[in-house]
């Protein structure tokens, strides 16, 4: 560690006294600090455009949408590709999965994984859509359409009623029908080494 | 083999009568090229007798070719340029240097290509590495496996910036050139998907080694450690996991624990002495030596440092692992040691008795190959391999055995152990472990032993043994 600063603090030297620092980032202060100084700091507006929503729903946008909004946000956005049913097509050129059905099908020799069967977590669900669906337009929905298409979606799954409206608060508390299916990795397996 | 037999539903049945088509539809491909070109006598073909008819390469591969030369798209397969061959190149000169406008192709005699598998929508999809021909440890970059989940996208590197925020103390951007400012790492990794081998659970599927173990490839890779990037924003005390996320039109994203990227996650510029190519993430991916394939996050845009993982559709819908009692297991990253007989393997052909150097490769996502034992027997004796490379941590070996073939049918297996003393297992004992409740179950992490037959005409098939 000592030795790295030193270095720094000579390779800062360096710079200003070839008088080199016109070239962006390493600052005397940074090196002073043991950092190298490359990168520039990314300021609020810059990250604001990103997301990711872990199960407690922080980072969820403000908006809302209901289950009868959904369905026409399903009818004009998804139903191309996942079907009226939300079966899934799997025509070449469109693969859209199944979205629903499955439940109770996961110990048996036919398990069918889906949003209603298998995914653990509502909010999985929000991020996804919002960020990669619909496949030929990812990210063009607005807000309150994928909060709407969501509550659809786990409405025709039974997840939530036809009345039900989703927002930031709602979300992270529907309660997924796998919630509890999942355990951690036991690899290396233990029986291996019988 | 023996369990009981798996009823496959309509879904899976479609996958894999794809899957089935799509590799024979390539060796096809592969077949009117090897019958055309001599040149690949040596590697046993089970194709027709080679003939001297004309240098033709295959419809269908020819498309990628005409990109770089249109007017010679015909003779020329992907990633090579047609030239006339001399009939004595000791009596007139050949082609100027640097005729090729600085930059070199493969030759034209050179065929093997990757194939897709055919899911219904290609740009969420995967190609396989053709490993029976691969004539060293790496992979060429034009034939590293692929798997994109909203296609290849087109990144300017002067455009591409690097966010790292969250639980640091100062959140900061990076362009390219500022992450090639900081020292660098060269090492070499494989990475595998986790998909590998998904057809081959239940009964031998597919005919290649590309098809049941194409999902492999080892490259070398050049760029900043994370830990490097962590000093300089900061961690804080929290810090358990990162996010990291693509800038692709999947905006992939993958959860990934803090002890992994401290310990040897690499942010990759370099793949093989060049920048890496656009179908592996170019300009900027996530290497994590031993993960799953599809943690190494491509097209690297943003990491974001947080105390809990995010559980993204990739890390729950996808590549968790689905047991016979309906529980599933949650990140599986590390890819058990597995290894694969490469020469001969399926739909190869040995002329005739008589001496062969049986060869493939061993891995392991947990360290160095300790040793690889070879049977030709199905298992019953084993033999101990040359290591033909020097193990490296996380990374392929080369492996091969000297064999007098009798004439008798054989069934040949490799079998890898790793440093950390882990055997590969069988298939029997996997299954065993992880129930057999067919390609919607635990599809992901098949590392068992893989047997190829040996028949008495020296034809070369999957089975299981
Ligand atoms: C152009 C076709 C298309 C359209 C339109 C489309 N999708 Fe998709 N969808 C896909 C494909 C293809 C996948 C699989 C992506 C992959 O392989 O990573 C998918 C995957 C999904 C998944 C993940 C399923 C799983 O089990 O992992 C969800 C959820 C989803 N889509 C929801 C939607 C919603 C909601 C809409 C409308 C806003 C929509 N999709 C519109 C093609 C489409």
């Amino acid at each position: 560690m000592c030795m790295r600063d030193g270095l720094l603090a000579g390779f800062a030297a360096g710079l200003l006294a070839a008088g080199v620092l016109a070239l962006p980032a390493t600052s005397p202060a940074a090196a002073a600090e043991g950092r190298y100084g490359f990168g520039t700091p990314a300021t609020p507006e810059e990250l604001a455009r990103f997301f990711a929503i872990p199960p407690d729903g922080r980072g969820l946008p403000p908006g809302r949408g209901t289950v009868a909004r959904g369905a026409t946000v399903f009818a004009e956005q998804c139903v191309a590709c996942h079907g009226e049913k939300l079966e899934g097509i799997p025509t070449p050129g469109i693969g859209g999965d199944k979205l629903i059905g499955g439940r109770g099908s996961l110990a048996t020799k036919t398990p069918v994984k889906t949003v209603e069967s298998y995914w653990p977590y509502a909010t999985t669900l929000f991020d996804y859509v919002k960020r990669a669906m619909p496949f030929s337009a990812p990210g063009s929905l607005p807000d309150d359409d994928v909060y709407a298409v969501v509550a659809y979606i786990l409405s025709q799954a039974k997840i939530i009623g036809p009345d039900d409206t989703l927002d930031a608060t709602t979300l992270p508390k529907v309660a997924m029908p796998n919630r509890d299916g999942f355990f951690p990795d036991p690899r290396p397996e233990r029986r291996l080494y019988r | 083999m023996t369990h009981p037999p798996v009823p496959i539903d309509e879904k899976a049945r479609r996958q894999i009568d794809g899957m089935i088509a799509a590799e024979a539809r390539h060796l096809a491909a592969r077949r009117a090229a090897e019958d055309a070109c001599p040149c690949q006598d040596g590697m046993f073909p089970a194709g027709p007798a080679a003939s001297r008819r004309r240098f033709l390469f295959a419809a269908g591969s020819a498309g990628a070719a005409a990109v770089a030369a249109p007017a010679l798209a015909q003779t020329a397969p992907p990633g090579a340029q047609y030239f006339a061959p001399q009939a004595d190149p000791t009596k007139e000169q050949g082609r100027p240097v640097a005729g090729d406008g600085g930059y070199g192709s493969r030759s034209q005699f050179e065929t093997e290509v990757r194939w897709r598998y055919p899911t219904p929508n290609e740009h969420t999809s995967w190609s396989m590495t053709p490993l029976d021909h691969m004539l060293g440890n790496l992979t060429p970059s034009g034939l590293h496996f692929e798997r994109h989940h909203g296609g290849i996208p087109t990144i300017d590197p002067n455009r591409h910036l690097l966010f790292v925020h969250g639980l640091v103390d100062g959140p900061r951007k990076f362009t390219m050139a500022d992450l090639k400012r900081f020292p660098s790492v060269t090492r070499r990794h494989f990475i595998e998907c986790s998909g590998n081998g998904l057809t081959e659970w239940n009964k031998p599927t597919l005919k290649t080694v590309q098809g049941t173990h194409g999902l492999l490839s080892t490259s070398e890779w050049t760029g900043v450690l994370f830990s490097t990037i962590a000093r300089e924003v900061g961690l804080k005390d929290e810090a358990a996991w990162v996010l990291a996320e693509g800038a692709d039109a999947a905006v992939m994203t993958r959860s990934i624990p803090m002890e992994k990227m401290l310990q040897d996650a690499i942010l990759a510029y370099g793949q093989n002495g060049e920048a890496i190519r656009p179908e592996q993430g170019y300009p900027l991916r996530l290497l994590l030596p031993g993960f799953e394939g599809n943690t190494h996050i491509k097209w690297l845009r943003r990491l974001e440092v947080s105390d809990k993982p995010f559980m993204t559709r990739e890390e729950t819908s996808k590549y968790t692992d689905l047991m016979a009692d309906g529980k599933a297991r949650l990140f599986t990253l590390e890819m058990d040691a597995k290894s694969v007989i490469t020469f001969p393997s399926g739909e190869m052909k040995l002329p005739g008795p008589g001496f062969y150097t049986i060869a493939g490769f061993a891995w392991s996502g947990r360290g160095r190959i300790q040793s690889v034992d070879v049977s030709t027997d199905g298992g019953k004796t084993w033999v101990p391999a040359r290591l033909d490379t020097v193990p490296e941590p996380i990374c392929t070996v080369r492996f091969s055995l000297p064999w007098t073939w009798d004439g008798k049918p054989a069934v040949l297996q490799s079998r890898c152990t790793d440093e950390t003393g882990y055997i590969q297992p069988t298939l029997r004992e996997l299954v065993a472990i992880r129930g057999a409740n067919g390609p919607f179950g635990s599809v992901y992490h098949l590392n068992a032993i893989q047997s190829w037959a040996v028949a008495a005409d020296g034809s070369i098939t999957n089975v299981h043994a």
